[in-house]
């Protein structure tokens, strides 16, 4: 949850590489079923990163994520004429800057809005949208409406991939997915980033120190919304069907809680939780007929039970846990005769004195030792 | 030293030819919660190089006052100036970029973030926009550089990358300080900057304040009256939301109205 030494975890930064590598080779390794299947982890991973900015980074519980998710399927679904190809470029480019764009007129709305308020506004604009295209024909109303031609990508004549390949589909998938993944690295890091993290740990400071919080919050629902609108636009391109369950409240809450799962506030934490999600859900519909009752078929009880275990006992989610591990075996590894080795290769004892009471500055404890300490105890 | 209360303006002109607009300055400021006056027609000055120490028992209207000094609270009625320009109707953020800088009593920082991050999230903020989305926002040298100064300034160096949660208290009421000081402020509103401190530590945020005086307009809202009377170069003391007098530190102690008011009661509790 803290920043840590950088130092600490180089094999850490080689995990995104790797995984970036493995998910390459993937389609020579598998069958269509499995390709299209990590395709579509890949978008809810995407769809989760965009929640987890605003939700993990600027402390903006969105509970109507789903509607820029919808709009960027939908942009796809009405730029493409009947029995004709829509233009791959303009119609990305459009899905994005919608959903963007929707984000920033929503937005200027809700982010004035606090707490409890701000998730039902986030709601309430969702579901106003919802049953726009729930209970008009502009989009085929409940139905929905088919992508009978998947987009053309072509540039000038020259055709870097063709959609209507699943394996294409699928390295287009992934291109958006890294894309995303360092494109919100960077932000993060950026004194944008900092400013929403400023503003998510004490909005009211920030407006002291002389920032003025509603612009960042602003832009920040508005790249959010924008990238929820890729996912949108890949999941419309990749199943060729899109219907007003993209836009409904059931997906701000799938992904809310892959989020959660995974870890808030992390990049990585909420590519994990959508995707030991979607392998949840995958798994738990096979489950056998036990004894007379089919256990697949209310594959939802497992998983709500699954949700309720992980949220009691997971606080910081699945990367949480994974830290707790990598923390404890790190302090069990690094003790040495009462000292403990900090990241920086010096050792302090480890009864270093707490701070918690008239300590002055010097007896401060790094945080580093708190941490190994903690693990230690655990 | 009986002086009319809101009618003080005159009298520091006066005293400073040629000073021209005070750095900080109310005319009858007022502020009511519901039948409750808070603060009454409170007119008060700040110049630069002047620490002007606010005191008056609890509930005398001090935190009230600096909410509404820094756009926290809006009055009911009267005016708040900075240099001279009506900010009354600005924002936290505007009277913030305008050189008014503020700690609270209640520490108010951020406590996931180490002691760094803190100062500079505060420097930051005096970098024009942060709209900038690409550079990492820790390789701004000059911003690095004015955190770091702040740090030194309060003695926080050594505990640059500690995270705040983890310091102590005295640290925390240092850190929150130091924040204050990375926006490079012109005015400075302090909250009880010593409450919850030990000795040494106080000794230190007095030295501090002393440095700071030079080139600075400080308000500053105390209790501890012996950290008061080493640092004011004006007190003024506010009763029920009213300001009871208004002067000189050494005016101030003699003053029988005062005696009887707050600081005869704090002679009789500390026996």
């Amino acid at each position: 949850m803290s920043p840590r030494p950088p130092n600490r975890h180089r094999l850490a930064h080689w995990i995104p590489v790797l995984v970036v590598i493995g998910l390459t080779l993937l389609p020579w390794i598998t069958d269509k079923f499995y390709v299209q299947f990590v395709a579509k982890m890949m978008i809810m991973g995407i769809f989760a990163m965009s929640l987890d900015l605003l939700l993990g980074h600027a402390g903006l519980v969105s509970f109507g994520h789903a509607a820029f998710y919808g709009i960027g399927a939908y942009a796809l679904a009405l730029m493409t004429p009947a029995y004709q190809a829509a233009n791959f470029w303009l119609s990305l480019a459009a899905a994005i800057g919608l959903s963007g764009l929707a984000a920033l007129i929503i937005g200027f709305f809700v982010v004035r809005t606090h707490g409890i308020y701000f998730i039902m506004v986030t709601l309430a604009f969702a579901q106003m949208l919802f049953f726009v295209f729930h209970d008009t024909r502009i989009a085929g109303g409940t139905d929905g409406i088919f992508i009978d031609i998947r987009p053309d990508a072509s540039l000038s004549g020259w055709v870097p991939f063709d959609l209507e390949n699943f394996v294409h589909v699928y390295f287009v998938a992934l291109a958006c997915f890294a894309l995303v993944y360092v494109l919100l690295r960077v932000l993060l890091r950026s004194p944008f980033g900092h400013v929403i993290s400023g503003i998510r740990v004490n909005e009211p400071r920030m407006r002291s120190l002389g920032y003025r919080t509603f612009g960042y919050k602003l832009v920040c629902f508005s790249i959010g919304g924008a990238i929820a609108g890729i996912a949108g636009y890949l999941s419309a391109l990749q199943f060729g069907v899109v219907n007003p369950e993209f836009l409904g409240w059931h997906l701000s809450a799938a992904v809310m809680m892959m989020v959660i799962l995974g870890g808030m506030g992390t990049v990585a934490g909420p590519i994990l939780g959508a995707s030991v999600w979607m392998v949840l859900e995958l798994g738990l519909q096979d489950l056998p007929t036990v004894a007379g009752v089919d256990l697949g078929k209310h594959w939802q009880l497992w998983m709500g039970s699954f949700i309720v275990l992980a949220s009691l006992w997971l606080p910081n989610g699945l990367l949480g846990l994974l830290s707790t591990w990598r923390a404890a075996f790190g302090a069990r590894t690094s003790q040495t005769g009462g000292q403990v080795l900090r990241p920086d290769g010096s050792t302090v004892p480890a009864d270093y004195p707490g701070a918690s009471t008239g300590a002055s500055i010097a007896s401060v404890t790094p945080l580093a030792s708190v941490e190994a300490r903690q693990a230690g105890n655990e | 030293m009986n002086q009319p209360r809101g009618n003080d303006h005159a009298a520091l002109t006066a005293s400073r030819p040629g000073a021209g607009h005070p750095a900080l300055a109310t005319e009858s400021l007022t502020r009511h919660f519901g039948g409750l006056t808070a603060v009454n027609q409170v007119s008060i000055q700040c110049h630069s190089g002047q620490i002007h120490a606010v005191i008056g028992p609890n509930g005398a209207g001090k935190s009230t006052l600096i909410n509404l000094l820094s756009g926290e609270l809006v009055p009911s009625s009267g005016k708040v100036l900075l240099d001279g320009e009506d900010v009354t109707a600005q924002d936290p953020a505007q009277r913030s970029q305008r050189g008014l800088g503020r700690s609270y009593q209640k520490t108010n920082i951020f406590a996931p973030l180490s002691v760094f991050e803190n100062c500079r999230l505060a420097a930051q903020s005096r970098a024009g926009s942060s709209m900038r989305f690409f550079r990492p926002a820790t390789s701004n040298r000059e911003i690095n550089q004015r955190a770091l100064a702040a740090l030194v300034a309060t003695g926080l160096e050594a505990a640059s990358e500690c995270i705040v949660a983890t310091l102590s208290h005295g640290a925390q009421r240092q850190v929150e300080i130091a924040m204050t000081l990375a926006t490079a402020p012109k005015v400075l509103l302090l909250d009880e900057p010593l409450a919850g401190m030990g000795a040494e530590e106080s000794a230190q945020v007095v030295a501090l304040l002393n440095r700071l005086r030079g080139n600075h307009a400080i308000l500053l809202i105390e209790h501890d009256m012996d950290a008061v009377f080493a640092l004011a170069d004006r007190l003024t003391v506010m009763v029920n939301g009213n300001v009871l007098e208004s002067g000189a530190p050494d005016a101030i102690r003699a003053s029988p109205a005062v005696q009887a008011a707050y600081l005869g009661v704090d002679e009789i509790t500390h026996g």
